[in-house]
């Protein structure tokens, strides 16, 4: 197999790799040390490995890397750092969302998804929203609570 | 074992149509991936040239042109969702995108992709049937034009030709007398296969008398079919419950279900028989 040269933006910065075309863009960006990124049931049903693509939230394990040649990633890591978190990174974490955490990076990607559209959800928009996002520590409640505290703060003026 | 491939990524469907002649039976489609990517994961997929669909912008759009609703093959299941002239003349092919898979699934998965894929659950086809949908394929030398309920043949078969792509799927702007229905019975809310699918449309005339209608089940039969015998017991007739009934024993009669993990056989003939019931009554209570 021939490997392609791809570029990828990933939260900010360029990656030039070489790939064989049949690998995922999961499996490149955990190659690349984006393991914020999760593998779970690599077959779109978990949403573990949720990132943006372009804009759009996406499952990476159903993308391939050299489809999303040039465009622009982010992961639930580059939407905020330590010093300045994200306000949904703040609101998981203050309201027990976060058992394992395996869930977590892709329950924060759909979240986003969700406030960039509709900054004031109900309850059961907010299940719709991360019906692709599976919890088996079943935390669903406070993850649900979380999503609605950052809409409230981001609201409040924060960042979003 | 992860197969080994060659990809491709046409620049525009030109581009596509020459590479898919090319290569004839050994080219395949890759569009939003959301069924190909776990075939090739999983050593599946035996072709040798992948064409890479998703970014032709020509494959994307949804338009009102000429009396009928045209989109292009690329448009993405949450597109479906979003659009004014889905929601204003497709009401049943938008609930449908509502309830399939999830959203980060939907963002990706496109209709074409979904038809041709030719599952015999996939929950585009029932309100595309319903909706009198034709497909357009294109290859590098012709174009045509055929009836979605003939171009899906069986399970996971088409009438889709090596070099031949699905590049628009249109559908006749329903009559402003009209309604549908649809409905999907799965083991859970989200991200379920259905264990069956059903969609109507009915149209009456002033004096409630019905002109057509039309009844298309999915996930009960080899393939997403439409329930001629039912439809054709309601035409010139008045919708009362005595003949949605019939109509709906019909509709059951005319199924070929399997027994799976999903459900069984006998399981899925009565529930089309109660859910046909259900969808037609309420379509027609739309319409009083």
């Amino acid at each position: 197999m021939k490997p392609q040269m791809i570029t990828l933006h990933i939260n900010g910065r360029t990656h030039y790799v070489a790939l064989n075309p049949n690998l995922t863009l999961l499996v490149a960006l955990r190659d690349l040390g984006y393991t914020d990124v999760k593998s779970g049931c690599e077959k779109g049903d978990c949403g573990a490995c949720a990132v943006f693509l372009n804009g759009v939230a996406v499952n990476s394990c159903l993308v391939l890397a050299a489809q999303a040649d040039e465009g622009e990633i982010l992961t639930a890591a580059g939407l905020g750092t330590s010093e300045h978190p994200h306000p949904l990174q703040t609101a998981f974490s203050d309201a027990g969302a976060i058992q394992c955490g395996y869930c977590t990076p892709g329950m924060i990607i759909s979240a986003k998804a969700l406030l960039d559209h509709k900054p004031h959800p109900t309850d059961a928009e907010i299940r719709d929203a991360i019906s692709g996002n599976l919890c088996r520590c079943t935390g669903y409640a406070q993850i649900i609570q979380a999503v609605q505290s950052a809409a409230e703060k981001m609201d409040a003026g924060g960042e979003g | 074992m992860q197969s080994e491939i060659e990809l491709h990524h046409p620049k525009n469907l030109a581009e596509a149509l020459t590479l898919l002649s090319h290569y004839g039976p050994d080219g395949k489609l890759l569009a939003g991936g959301t069924n190909m990517v776990v075939e090739l994961r999983d050593g599946h997929y035996n072709g040798k040239s992948l064409v890479d669909l998703s970014h032709l912008e020509e494959l994307r759009g949804i338009s009102k042109q000429d009396g009928y609703i045209v989109i292009g093959g690329g448009t993405t299941i949450t597109e479906l969702i979003d659009h004014p002239l889905i929601g204003a003349h497709a009401g049943v092919l938008k609930e449908a995108a509502r309830l399939f898979a999830n959203p980060l699934v939907r963002n990706r998965a496109t209709v074409a992709g979904n038809l041709v894929d030719a599952s015999p659950a996939a929950d585009t086809a029932p309100p595309l049937l319903a909706l009198n949908a034709e497909v357009q394929l294109m290859s590098q030398t012709a174009t045509r034009w055929i009836k979605l309920e003939d171009f899906i043949t069986g399970v996971r078969k088409t009438l889709l030709q090596p070099g031949e792509l699905m590049v628009a799927i249109r559908w006749p702007v329903p009559s402003a007398r009209s309604a549908g229905a649809y409905t999907k019975v799965g083991l859970r809310k989200a991200d379920a296969i259905s264990v069956l699918s059903a969609a109507v449309m009915v149209e009456l005339d002033d004096a409630g008398v019905c002109q057509q209608t039309s009844i298309a089940l999915g996930a009960v039969s080899p393939k997403p079919f439409r329930a001629h015998a039912a439809e054709a017991l309601l035409k010139g007739k008045v919708l009362d419950s005595a003949l949605i009934a019939e109509a709906a024993r019909l509709a059951a009669e005319s199924t070929r279900p399997i027994d799976d993990i999903r459900g069984t056989a006998a399981y899925r003939k009565r529930v089309v028989a109660v859910t046909v019931r259900r969808l037609l009554t309420k379509a027609v209570e739309v319409l009083k």
